[in-house]
């Protein structure tokens, strides 16, 4: 066997390893709500967090995001973003729930 | 920039074996994935403004009566689905492989990517039926505000990808088209990514807290 058709090999494997690992983590999550039910205390957390390793999953095995040197630039942009986006998201959470509590909602 | 030449921007590389499109590809690749990112952060408004909306429903229908969990899990794995296929399209286009390959891993990223337009429709129209239209409730403008933009970002990318066949048809496999084709397999994993969060926080999230 040629050195491509290993390296074709090799990087189709890495996208049915990817494939595989969002399909499972997506039948745990669907697995759980519908096995818990999604109010019980916890359940959404799990979720939650599942749904973050999905995430990470595809960002390593689909999109090739690693901490390998020659990636680290793009790895950067995604960290920034998600610093402006906790910021903007945690930003409004925190100030529209406050007014919400000080007007006597019952919000959040 | 310094960087390995193997592998120079997010998503497949063409490497060596289009060496001339790899370069064409870099710069525009990376200046792309800066627009993905920016794009993220629309995206991110759209989350925060519906998490803060979540209880604004003033007795409309609310998430418990809208969203049918079971059309959800058949969207979220077409769309999966779609993401592999993409990168197979891809790899056959990376390693040479014959035309029809690339075309049939292509084609069956259209075919998916309008099953789940179709579903989600069919869920938008389902949802009007119960009285959940936009303007009931801040709840659902926010809801509206989100999901369709998502989908159309998913139309958008089947029009590209129509368009992006007909150049490789009518131009062939040049450096430009294929690194056209670079960028849309990067917006393609990119829309799954915001799907994941869409039904983490829309749906579960809605389900949960709604």
């Amino acid at each position: 066997m040629d050195r491509r058709t290993d390296m074709h090999r090799r990087e189709r494997r890495r996208y049915v390893i990817g494939y595989g690992g969002s399909l499972l983590l997506t039948f745990v999550v669907f697995g759980i709500a519908y096995q818990f039910g999604i109010e019980t205390p916890g359940v959404y957390m799990t979720i939650g967090l599942l749904g973050l390793a999905q995430l990470v999953v595809q960002l390593v095995y689909f999109l090739h995001i690693d901490r390998r040197r020659s990636s680290r630039e793009d790895l950067d942009l995604i960290l920034f973003s998600t610093l402006v986006l906790l910021i903007i998201i945690g930003g409004t959470i925190w100030v529209l729930g406050n007014l919400a509590m000080r007007m006597h909602m019952h919000v959040m | 920039m310094k960087r390995a030449p193997s592998h120079s921007y997010p998503g497949i590389n063409l490497g060596e074996g289009h060496a001339s499109a790899h370069k064409a590809s870099e710069v525009v690749t990376f200046g792309f994935w800066v627009f993905l990112m920016s794009d993220l952060v629309y995206f991110g408004l759209m989350f925060a403004i519906y998490i803060t909306m979540i209880d604004a429903q003033v007795g409309g229908p609310g998430p418990h009566e809208l969203f049918d969990l079971k059309s959800i899990f058949a969207q979220t794995l077409i769309l999966l689905t779609s993401s592999l296929t993409v990168g197979l399209a891809m790899l056959a286009l990376k390693y040479n492989l014959p035309r029809a390959r690339i075309v049939l891993w292509f084609g069956v990223t259209l075919v998916l990517g309008l099953s789940f337009l179709v579903l989600e429709i069919r869920d938008f129209i389902n949802m009007a039926e119960l009285g959940g239209m936009p303007q009931r409730s801040g709840f659902l403008s926010a809801y509206y505000g989100l999901v369709p933009l998502h989908g159309l970002h998913v139309a958008a990318g089947c029009i590209w990808l129509i368009v992006l066949g007909l150049q490789l048809r009518i131009m062939g496999m040049t450096d430009l088209v294929i690194s056209r084709v670079v960028r849309l397999a990067l917006f393609w994993h990119f829309l799954d990514l915001i799907w994941i969060g869409i039904i983490t926080i829309v749906y579960f999230g809605g389900l949960a807290y709604g």
